[in-house]
């Protein structure tokens, strides 16, 4: 069966009206790392919920390998794990007797279970933590305790749904080190609000606003959906700079960004290089691309008034 | 080809589902048991409250009665505190999505969790065997149909709790159900006396409730209660297809999968 994540025309209106997902069109491998990132209430949660079958959509339908996450959820279930945006360690358990039971749940034997929490507890790095009872555990540890549950199951889908929300910057990375070693031979569907995370893990990051798709691509192909692809940011003080083409923001003290083509960028570069001024000249970010995709779309929306039901078809 | 391909697949893991039994009662008994001892305590002396009033007030001639009523209420409220325990790790831990997107079944945790309180109720059920063994004589037949009678009501109230468990978005809801569904079941019916203690009209009341028929199984098979063989054949009948209705009525209504 295709090894794909398929949704078509996925559309979710909850009960109270609220219109979470029109229409979501994606067709993704499930390899590697997926990122999907937009703002508060665009619909990440839903679409993740969707696909681990906990929730049912409204509109259209999803297969995950070739499965359909209506008809064919008990095969998924064998397939996938998450850890869900609000997921909480239970608060009586340690951080080994959740992942122990969170094994179990899954069909492991207990001896088996033993074995695979105690190895996954080491890779998070949180052994020291293992036998202390999770209400006495900082909000991190016990966010780590729950990434730990999934990631030792044998699962070949897994959905973290932002998982690296409160943890510390060493955590973090520590975080994405496993990941990116889960990767090789699993599919991460994650989603993230730390724009950073999603540049430097995912092979694929889909920009999701107002429950339509809005972006879907590498980093290089999203750097192409916007008008300049560079950012210049020049730093000293009083600068006289006048790119041929692009656009200059101004911030405080006079820090300066530029938004400007490769080609411009480099000239740019000479110039202040002979000027001797400092700066830094970098493909956008996706902190930029994600900033000037929404922020678009959400101007538009203002100036059109009223929404538009349609969201744009995205291949692999 | 296809069915080697298939059992190949399932060779990969062997999943068991006498795991996934005990991963809900390490979970909601002996983990919880193990971090905070006063649940315990509490298991132990939970539905005694009833007894001791009872027993008291009629100054000790209804305590058989209370004891046997005692047995049902354990089962009642083993299964009702599943509701409140599945509202709080659905709504407050999220455990309950973890498990849905796994390979384990509604069926499988609700029966681990259903197991799970009886567990948790095992001490109270053990200090009832040793009430009942000193103070009713009961033959082994009516101490069978005692029994019988327990695990329908309990069966009964395992299904309303998942329904119920279901429909809850968090916990204070959960706790109200609880309370609710106990009084209705627990505190009109007459399980910790004879029916024949409610003046007429309300014993009407009585009877819309499933436990009553529980208990007036039970209380005419220990000799507590004198009722015609029709009756006893109707009690049995309306409990039976409490049971079943209320498992049918969870099994369709239920929500596993959120809509
Ligand atoms: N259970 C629910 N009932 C009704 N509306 C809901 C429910 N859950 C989410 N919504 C609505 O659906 C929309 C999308 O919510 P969702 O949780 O999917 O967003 P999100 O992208 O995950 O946001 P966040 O970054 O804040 O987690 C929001 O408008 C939200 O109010
Ligand atoms: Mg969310």
């Amino acid at each position: 069966m295709a090894e794909s994540l398929v949704c078509k025309n996925l559309g979710k209106t909850y009960k109270t009206g609220s219109n979470a997902l029109r229409n979501i069109n994606l067709n993704i491998p499930t390899k590697g790392i997926f990122a999907l990132i937009g703002r508060n209430g665009a619909g990440k949660t839903t679409l993740v919920r969707i696909l681990a079958t906990e929730l049912l959509q409204t509109k259209g339908s999803a297969t995950i390998n070739g499965f359909d996450v209506v008809k064919d959820a008990d095969k998924i279930r064998q397939l996938i794990a998450i850890v869900p945006q609000e997921g909480r360690i239970i608060p009586w358990t340690t951080p080994r007797q959740m992942v122990i039971s969170y094994l179990l749940y899954r069909g492991f034997s207990y001896k088996e279970a033993k074995q695979r929490a105690d190895e996954s507890l080491k890779k998070l790095d949180i052994v020291k933590y293992a036998n202390t009872q999770s209400s006495h555990l900082s909000g991190g540890i016990k966010r780590k305790a729950l990434v730990a549950a999934v990631i030792s199951s044998e699962a070949k889908i897994i959905f973290l749904d932002e998982p690296t929300t409160g943890l510390d910057p060493i955590s973090r990375a520590d975080l994405w080190d496993v990941l990116k070693e889960m990767k090789k031979d699993r599919f991460i569907f994650l989603t993230t609000h730390y724009l950073e995370e999603a540049e430097r893990l995912a092979d694929k990051i889909g920009v999701i606003e107002d429950g339509k798709l809005f972006a879907l691509g590498t980093l290089q192909e999203l750097r192409k959906k916007i008008k300049y692809e560079y950012s210049v940011e020049v730093f000293g003080k009083g600068a006289k700079i006048k790119p041929k083409t692009g656009e200059v923001v101004t911030g405080l003290d006079e820090h300066k960004q530029i938004f400007t083509t490769a080609k411009e960028a480099n000239r740019l570069s000479k110039e202040l290089i002979k000027k001797g001024i400092r700066f830094s000249s970098n493909p956008v970010s996706l902190e930029e691309i994600f900033y000037y995709i929404v922020k678009r779309s959400i101007d538009t929306d203002r100036k059109n008034g009223e929404e538009k039901e349609k969201g744009d078809d995205y291949g692999a | 080809m296809a069915k080697r391909k298939k059992k190949e697949m399932t060779m990969e893991l062997k999943r068991s589902k006498w795991s996934q039994l005990l991963a809900s009662i390490l979970v909601n008994t002996i983990y919880a048991m193990q971090n905070f001892p006063i649940m315990l305590l509490n298991s132990l002396l939970a539905p005694l409250s009833f007894l001791i009033v009872i027993t008291f007030v009629s100054h000790g001639a209804l305590l058989s009665v209370a004891i046997e009523g005692a047995f049902i209420m354990t089962m009642v409220s083993a299964g009702m505190a599943l509701q409140a325990d599945l509202s709080h790790l659905k709504n407050d831990m999220k455990v309950q999505d973890m498990v849905v997107s796994s390979p384990t079944s509604a069926f499988m945790y609700i029966a681990g969790m259903g197991i799970s309180e009886i567990i948790y109720f095992i001490p109270n059920i053990f200090i009832l065997s040793i009430l009942a063994v000193l103070f009713i004589h009961v033959s082994i037949q009516a101490a069978l149909v005692i029994t019988a009678v327990m695990a329908i009501m309990f069966v009964f109230s395992i299904a309303l709790s998942f329904l119920l468990s279901t429909f809850t978005q968090d916990i204070i809801q959960g706790w109200a159900f609880t309370t609710l569904v106990s009084t209705l079941l627990s505190t009109i019916p007459p399980v910790y006396y004879p029916i024949t203690y409610i003046p007429m009209p309300y014993q009407y009341i009585a009877y819309l409730s499933p436990t009553t028929y529980a208990a007036q199984i039970a209380q005419s098979a220990s000799g507590f209660l004198a009722i015609s063989p029709m009756q006893f054949a109707i009690d049995w009948i309306v409990l039976i297809l409490a049971a079943v209705v209320m498992f049918i009525i969870a099994a369709k209504k239920t929500r596993w999968r959120e809509i």
